[in-house]
């Protein structure tokens, strides 16, 4: 006879209101170790499917993902005739906020490099990749825009023709892929009124140099596009990536191009590196210190919990020693409650975790490790949770059992 | 009924406190059941019948004097010669006056768990106790919680577990104060059959005059001394409870 069972199915109700508190608590701890696995995971999520093998960015910054990093066009060429190099491409990368349909709206931009990269590496769920050069944008369904929704961005206005699924940015935010052209278009875009004041500027400062006094014809020049004037250089890319050759040391051609003063230079690990002990790591301790807390809160409401159902069960537990009942028959009692508290809290938690996670602003990714390493905790504090109450049925007396 | 001693108390008493505080609750109390002997221990309130009974059934162990359980010694003073909580188990069977059941389980497991702690398996086991309370007439209340039973009914279902390991000493504090007076003979005579057919020595703590004639032998206890004892009971009167 499992006396345990029986206890509880005479407290049914009072068991299952306490296994679903436990349930929700540990949901929350469950919760807690997704939502840093998910972190890792969007912070790394790019770099993975770019699948780029060196990530060649500004002079001493950490790259596109941790700073501004600013490079010139021409780098993609340089870098290409490197030796061992397969092939290298840009990499523009910025986020914006926009107003959309009234309301906010906040997307990372990755520019892709047409024609080579049309995005076909996306994980599409709806729509296609890109199929020209202009005015076509692939966004992440996490930003609510619909296929064939028509979105303003800077002076165009640019077309949805594919939907993906989880390609957010190390921030959270939606992900959206045009051509690198439309991506520097929308991250340069400059306001009528900035455009023809910077022009009176630069015709302003013209006035004053003796080279365009000496030729008035150079004026002019000075009040065309930027994009035309052949002194000021083309807007600059976030990064250049590369894929080194095969059977080429990459270590060796890493080594050529940070000889460059120009360039700091990252292998795909390096750059993950960065990532994970940059941005995530502050969160990693957070959320860490959140599930230490919680796992401790809910130790101790087991232990009270337990140690309130024990106090309970007194004069059974006295009657139990009375008629000649082990102590390991009492243990027995005690600990698989707390075990069945635990479990089915557990379970309450993976369950209603598996329900509620995926509407979480952010992504929740629960691994196995960490359902483990949760079970485990779990299996321990029940054992630890149980001991006060162990504690307490130790210390009665089987005479108590004849006070009535 | 055989010469062999059931029960032997040798001189026991009990101490509460030392010096100004000492409170003697039992003093050289000796008594002697023999197998298949059914006794009754009289007395008012405060007289020292629960220590007594306590002290025997091993869960309050004297200050000294000796207990002897079917000729082995299991109390020496203060210091228990045998396992107490497995003798228990093997050789006791407790009545008490308020119901003793745990309420988280069946009438019928109430009894079954007796048997299951010794060792039967659980069908054996709760063969013998769906028998054993027919037999006290509580038969059609085999899986009613204990929420669900008569005072008298609960009474019944805590002889029938006293019964269920067979003991060779039962204890009863007041077993029919909550049942009628058919039921109360009944289990009066429930104890003297098991005490026959079994040898055990049976303690009955009682003032139920209607069952007195079942009692081989009446002892009377009053400020912790047993001073009164009669054999072979024809009609008593018995004291009242103070």
């Amino acid at each position: 006879m499992n006396l345990a069972i029986k206890d509880i199915r005479h407290n049914l109700g009072r068991f299952i209101l306490t296994v679903l508190g436990i349930g929700m608590l540990l949901m929350i701890v469950m919760g807690m170790a997704g939502i840093y696995r998910g972190l890792l995971e969007d912070a790394t999520l790019l770099i993975n499917r770019i699948d780029a093998d060196l990530w060649i960015v500004q002079k001493d910054t950490r790259g596109p993902f941790a700073e501004v990093s600013r490079v010139p066009k021409s780098l993609v060429y340089r870098v290409e005739a490197v030796p061992g190099i397969q092939s290298s491409r840009e990499f523009v990368y910025h986020t914006i906020q926009r107003q959309h349909n009234g309301k906010p709206i906040r997307m990372s931009v990755l520019g892709l490099s047409w024609p080579v990269d049309k995005g076909e590496w996306l994980p599409l769920i709806s729509g296609r990749a890109l199929r020209q050069n202009h005015f076509e944008i692939v966004a992440d369904k996490t930003l609510g825009l619909q296929l064939g929704e028509r979105i303003p961005l800077g002076k165009e206005t640019y077309t949805v023709v594919g939907i993906t699924s989880g390609m957010v940015s190390s921030g959270g935010d939606g992900m959206a892929f045009t051509t690198i052209q439309d991506s520097q278009a929308i991250q340069f875009d400059s306001s009528g009124e900035s455009v023809r004041l910077e022009r009176a500027a630069r015709d302003s400062r013209g006035q004053e140099n003796e080279l365009f006094l000496s030729q008035p014809a150079l004026t002019e020049q000075l009040a065309r596009p930027t994009a035309e004037l052949p002194g000021v250089t083309p807007p600059p890319l976030s990064a250049v990536i590369a894929k080194v050759a095969p059977g080429a040391d990459p270590l060796q051609v890493e080594k050529i191009i940070s000889s460059w003063g120009d360039v700091s230079v990252f292998s795909r690990h390096g750059q993950e590196e960065l990532l994970v002990q940059g941005m995530v790591d502050k969160a990693k301790r957070q959320l860490g210190m959140f599930r230490v807390l919680l796992t401790i809160i809910a130790a101790i409401i087991m232990a009270l919990i337990l140690y309130t159902l024990t106090l309970d069960k007194i004069h059974s537990i006295a009657l139990l020693k009375l008629i000649g009942a082990q102590n390991h028959v009492i243990l027995g009692l005690i600990l698989q409650q707390a075990l069945l508290l635990g479990g089915l809290g557990y379970g309450i938690a993976w369950a209603v975790g598996q329900k509620l996670f995926p509407h979480f602003p952010r992504r929740v990714v629960l691994t196995n490790d960490d359902l483990i390493q949760l079970a485990v905790i779990v299996c321990v504090i029940s054992v630890l949770s149980s001991l006060l109450g162990i504690w307490k049925a130790m210390r009665v007396n089987p005479n108590d059992a004849l006070m009535g | 009924m055989s010469d062999e001693l059931a029960i032997e108390t040798i001189s026991i008493s009990k101490i509460y406190g030392s010096g100004n505080t000492e409170v003697v609750a039992m003093r050289d109390a000796s008594v002697q059941v023999r197998r298949g002997e059914v006794i009754a221990l009289l007395g008012p309130s405060g007289s020292g019948k629960s220590t007594f009974l306590t002290a025997v059934g091993l869960i309050n162990p004297p200050t000294s004097g000796q207990v002897r359980i079917g000729g082995t010694l299991v109390m020496d003073g203060p210091r228990a010669a045998v396992n107490l909580r497995s003798f228990r188990r093997r050789h006791i069977g407790y009545v008490f006056q308020k119901s003793n059941l745990i309420p988280f389980l069946s009438a019928i497991e109430n009894v079954q768990i007796a048997m299951e702690l010794n060792g039967m398996t659980s069908r054996a086991a709760r063969t013998r106790a769906a028998e054993l309370l027919d037999e006290l007439g509580v038969g059609d209340r085999l899986d009613h919680s204990t929420a669900m039973l008569s005072g008298g009914q609960q009474q019944r279902v805590a002889v029938a577990r006293a019964l269920a390991n067979h003991p060779s000493v039962i204890l009863a504090d007041e077993p029919t104060a909550a049942l009628d007076s058919h039921r109360g003979r009944q289990v009066m005579e429930l104890f003297r059959n098991v005490a026959r057919e079994h040898g055990a020595g049976v303690i009955v703590v009682t003032h139920d005059q209607r069952t007195l004639e079942v009692f081989d032998a009446i002892y009377e206890m009053e400020d912790g001394v047993i001073h009164q004892q009669k054999r072979k009971v024809e009609s008593a009167t018995v004291p009242e409870r103070g």
